[in-house]
């Protein structure tokens, strides 16, 4: 699914990273509000999906090599959050829809779950 | 003064007198929630200027940042020195804290001691320790209750 896609499917504000979406491709996604959850279990390349708006979940995309994260509920993160994911170079969205929501959405159109659980 | 040791994986690079193309120690202070990551993190970039193999950076990625929680969470300061060697690029944690009464238990997925705070940061849910052993190809642990734990890691290069 190409991530335009996906944020026209989960109606999703682009907070950073709309020059690295044209053509971007989302091939799967990993769901989890626990950081190490998505350390141990998440595949590279994965959309991060979760509601937790810490520092340290752009930590996690970074040490984790996620494609992406997108933050559930309509949860913005705050400065600090946004100027590191700056850096990385990768989108950040938000979404008003919940995490189940999100989930089967996803999965309903075809993408991969990102690892186990 | 009652020390428990843990460990794991084939040890190939002895602990001392080993040739260090590069070493470099980053301090971590307990209970600063807002930094935490920052290590695994200047870390990482360091390793990408070495040109390693992907999987191995995001292995002791992982492993750094979930040493580097532990800390913040558990103890009052440590510090992560990294060594990048011609065969391993290795990490040793020295913590000052209370240190791991029951490692065995500490390494049992799930176990946790975790406030919910800590919780909130999306950590502390008893996964740290082994996500760091699955990350890795030797894995020690020297904690001394009432004083501090070090963590040491390895994970080998493919020649």
């Amino acid at each position: 699914m190409l991530m335009q896609e996906l944020v026209d499917l989960l109606k999703c504000q682009v907070i950073l990273g709309a020059e690295f979406m044209a053509g971007q491709e989302v091939t799967a996604c990993f769901a989890a509000d626990l950081m190490s959850d998505v350390l141990a279990f998440s595949r590279p390349g994965s959309l991060l999906i979760t509601g937790l708006a810490s520092i340290q979940s752009a930590h996690t995309a970074d040490v984790a090599d996620l494609a992406g994260i997108l933050f559930v509920d309509g949860k913005t993160p705050a400065e600090p959050v946004i100027a590191l994911v700056r850096t990385q170079r990768i989108p950040l969205l938000t979404t008003e829809l919940s995490m189940p929501d999100v989930c089967s959405r996803l999965q309903a159109n075809g993408l991969e779950p990102g690892g186990r659980p | 003064m009652n020390e428990n040791r843990w460990s794991t994986g084939e040890p190939r690079v002895p602990w001392e007198g080993a040739e260090i193309l590069y070493s470099e120690i980053y301090q971590i202070v307990g209970d600063d929630f807002e930094h935490g990551g920052e290590a695994a993190a200047k870390i990482k970039a360091i390793l990408k200027q070495f040109g390693l193999d992907n999987t191995v950076i995001r292995r002791l990625s992982i492993a750094n940042f979930e040493a580097e929680m532990n800390v913040i969470m558990y103890a009052r300061e440590a510090e992560m020195q990294l060594q990048v060697l011609p065969t391993a690029v290795r990490v040793i944690l020295s913590d000052r804290g209370e240190g791991i009464p029951d490692i065995a238990q500490a390494l049992q997925e799930g176990y946790s001691t975790a406030t919910p705070q800590m919780r909130q940061r999306g950590f502390g849910a008893g996964l740290g320790l082994p996500n760091i052993k699955r990350n890795t190809d030797e894995f020690e642990i020297i904690s001394t209750p009432g004083v501090g734990t070090t963590l040491r890691y390895t994970i080998h290069l493919q020649s």
